[in-house]
């Protein structure tokens, strides 16, 4: 092979697997995006089967524990939504705490997988401290 | 008055890193000569300056000067001491001033060391580090002063998040910035080689050193970080596709190829722009990383508090450090001349698919890190991105890297194999094919990825003792009187390195298949299955610490047979300092598994909610993360030893 058609052929193999690589990185990130919604974004026709997940603030006095099965409400100003989770719960989990909790729905019930809230207690997650302050429930952290 | 030395010592400093900066082109445009041997005394005085500034801030913390404000902040008397050191830069100025401090003893380091440097070339490479130095000091002494005071002390401090209260943690992020630091110095090297037209075989010699010292750092800090969040957040798992943890991970893939390619520079005069560009991509790539972490642009464990300002500030440092290195490239890049073609069939040609493979994976680290953010900002949709999307596409790209692993050692420089290589690769192709075949039988089938992940290691693992025995074993039938000491000089950085990356996948996958775990709401007394072992709560007890109140649950596991494996003790921890909880999870270590054990929340009549993990072979992990750093530094060791004794032979 002369030097040419080697590198051509060099240029080829590199152009075919670049292709693939980016066809395949698009396809898996396609099909592993998971969308944010607080409970007043929910449109359960869109969702439909995916995997989403749903952040807010944790309605006081809704946490309802049996066995290992919590079930709580997940609000913002204008929405609720219940929240069905098997499994152990994060650290400081409880009434007024901003959640972010991953799962699908099962006809209008939340069924989570995952339930986050950060070990600090002034933590609140940056989607929903965005959300919250357009909607005026939450003011921010008190100044530092 | 310790503080205010601090404080003035780091303004010294960059009032001199302002001069290092100017010198080597003041020199160039004098033509004076003699003033390029200025600025390694430069950089010497540089980190002298940095070096007590430094000093005096973990003093200020050692001593609790609670009316500096960064100590106030974050400090607290009650802290153990070595909390009260690490704490120093466990927070946005202290780690700053961290990184400078870092950044300058890599300028020193490269001053008083490799003495047979062309005096311009050191001068202009500590030139241009200079400018990456005065600009991190403008940085903290404009926006993020940690030497602040308070006009009126508080008596004591708020205390530091108790989540980093930690060995691992103490140690994590200075590792991490020798490291990105590291990298500082081979992006100045190849500023310092495309102003002086000076690519070549003795540029790669001397940038080699600190790319592998670079290397190994940053190898270790991200596997120290991955072991502190396997102990300490109680999740259980080793990697979580954080974009904290990819913003290390992509400079780690650029320096892993800048590591391989300056090898072909050094070796054959071939990829020379390309490793300059690597280089450049590589820093870059850890300022990205430091970008993420100072701007608040995530939220993750990692974030400090979060100041548009200083977000801003790092910003203009990365379009400045990335935005003239390329066209500076763009310029001088076509004058740069590699040598001739490549042949296919060749070590260079086989370290060219390594460079191909790591950028490809990074790239696909970069897409699912950044396209969450880009598209928030475009269309304001909130999305995230989760493990599946880089399990479809780095583990595949990675897994062809680690098949290529089994074949590059085996090419020759220029051209060719080595000669029975072709042996080698039949007895790992076969090993392959039998041992996944026995794993596939043995568990009633894998999912592919898994076969994949086994069949890749097995086969990297057999070319790679192939290749080892087949050199020894060469050089001891050419019967060298000195066979010894030839056989210290062979590539034993190289293997180390690459048995540590089939340690590390044996773990990887030992986890990642075979793990077990199980929750359950229990009160003392009660039984839990874990995989085909049980767990027995024994008890509930309450205890305290020295800054902390602690509930601890004792949990016994035993096997199959009745046999005990051992006595896990997870705590709940209440800090009242910090009005803080934290979940220590307890781990019983053996070398086939870790067992893990976290104690959730609950009460004496409900139950306590406890999570059990099996992770078989998890600590394999570490030890090959381990063996990969320590690879690094033999082979510069190796490489040391044999240029020292070519120089011998030369003399005598």
């Amino acid at each position: 092979m002369s030097p040419k058609s080697k590198r051509l052929m060099l240029f080829f193999v590199a152009t075919v697997f670049l292709a693939t690589a980016a066809g395949l990185t698009l396809s898996a990130l396609k099909e592993n995006i998971v969308y944010f919604f607080t409970p007043s974004e929910i449109n359960l026709q869109e969702i439909g089967n995916r995997s989403v997940r749903i952040g807010g603030l944790v309605q006081s006095g809704s946490i309802k524990i049996e066995g290992l099965t919590a079930s709580f409400i997940i609000e913002d100003a204008d929405s609720q939504q219940v929240v069905l989770y098997k499994g152990a719960l994060p650290d400081i989990f409880r009434d007024g705490q901003g959640v972010i909790a991953e799962g699908k729905f099962n006809t209008n019930i939340f069924i989570a997988d995952v339930v986050m809230a950060k070990h600090d207690e002034q933590y609140m997650p940056r989607e929903i401290a965005d959300k919250l302050k357009e909607q005026g429930v939450w003011q921010g952290d008190a100044p530092k | 008055m310790i503080t205010e030395i601090g404080h003035f010592s780091l303004i010294l400093a960059f009032i001199v890193s302002l001069c290092q900066g100017a010198v080597p082109f003041y020199a160039r445009y004098k033509m004076g000569e003699q003033m390029h041997l200025l600025t390694p005394r430069l950089a010497i005085i540089n980190a002298l300056c940095v070096s007590i500034s430094f000093l005096c801030l973990v003093w200020a913390f050692i001593v609790s000067d609670f009316s500096v404000a960064l100590v106030a902040e974050h400090s607290h008397s009650s802290k153990p001491m070595i909390y009260k050191i690490s704490g120093s830069w466990g927070n946005h100025e202290g780690s700053l001033l961290m990184w400078i401090f870092i950044l300058s003893i890599f300028g020193a380091a490269l001053a008083l060391t490799q003495k047979a440097m062309p005096v311009l070339h050191k001068s202009t490479t500590l030139g241009v580090q200079a400018m990456i130095s005065a600009a991190f000091l403008a940085f903290s002494l404009f926006t993020s002063n940690p030497f602040e005071r308070l006009t009126s002390a508080p008596i004591d401090g708020n205390g530091l998040n108790p989540v980093l209260q930690d060995v691992g943690l103490a140690m994590h992020p200075p590792t991490l910035y020798l490291g990105y630091v590291g990298l500082s110095l081979a992006f100045s090297f190849a500023i310092a080689a495309l102003i002086n037209n000076s690519v070549d075989k003795n540029w790669a010699r001397y940038m080699r050193p600190w790319v592998q010292i670079a290397w190994s750092a940053l190898t270790l800090g991200i596997g120290l970080g991955s072991w502190w969040a396997y102990y300490e957040l109680g999740w259980g798992g080793w990697w979580f596709w954080d974009p904290v943890e990819n913003a290390s991970l992509m400079p780690w893939l650029a320096a892993t190829a800048l590591l391989h390619s300056v090898i072909v520079v050094e070796r054959q005069e071939h990829l020379k722009s390309w490793t300059v560009l690597l280089a450049i991509i590589g820093f870059s790539l850890s300022l990205l990383g430091t970008f993420i972490v100072r701007s608040g642009l995530l939220t993750s464990v990692h974030s400090f508090a979060s100041d548009p300002t200083r977000g801003l500030f790092i910003l203009a440092i990365l379009i400045f450090s990335i935005g003239p290195p390329l066209m500076l490239f763009a310029i001088r890049g076509p004058n740069i001349k590699s040598n001739g073609p490549l042949q296919l069939l060749s070590r260079e040609a086989g370290l060219v698919i390594n460079n191909f493979l790591l950028v490809c994976a990074s790239i696909t680290v970069l897409i699912g890190t950044f396209y969450p953010i880009a598209l928030e900002m475009v269309s304001g949709t909130k999305i995230t991105v989760g493990p599946p999307y880089f399990m479809a596409t780095f583990n595949p790209i990675m897994g062809l890297l680690v098949i290529f692993m089994g074949i590059a050692p085996l090419l020759m420089w220029r051209r060719g194999l080595l000669p029975k290589s072709a042996k080698i690769w039949m007895i790992a192709l076969s090993a392959l094919i039998i041992i996944s075949g026995l794993f596939y039988w043995e568990n009633n089938g894998l999912s592919i990825p898994a076969i994949a992940g086994i069949a890749t290691t097995i086969w990297l693992g057999f070319a790679l003792i192939g290749d080892i025995v087949l050199r020894i074993r060469t050089l001891y039938k050419n019967n060298h009187s000195d066979f010894w000491k030839r056989c210290v000089h062979l590539q034993w950085g190289m293997w180390v390195a690459h048995i540590g990356i089939v340690i590390f996948l044996i773990g990887a996958l030992g986890d990642g298949i075979y793990r077990s775990e199980s929750i359950a709401r229990m009160n003392p007394g009660e039984t839990v299955l874990l995989g085909t072992d049980k767990a027995e709560f024994m008890a509930i007890s309450n205890n305290s610490g020295p800054n902390y109140d602690a509930l601890i649950a004792t949990l016994k596991l035993t096997d199959q047979a009745n046999q005990q494996i051992g006595i896990l003790q997870p705590e709940k921890r209440i800090y009242p300092v910090e009005r803080q909880t934290t979940t220590e999870a307890a781990i019983k270590r053996t070398l086939t598994g870790d067992y893990y054990a976290v104690l959730g929340d609950g009460n004496i009549t409900d139950g306590y909610t406890i999570r059990l993990y099996h992770k078989p072979y998890i600590s394999w992990i570490w030890f090959g993360v381990i063996l990969m750093a320590s690879g690094a530094v033999a082979s510069l060791l190796i490489e040391r030893s044999k240029n020292r004794q070519k120089h011998a032979g030369l003399l005598t």
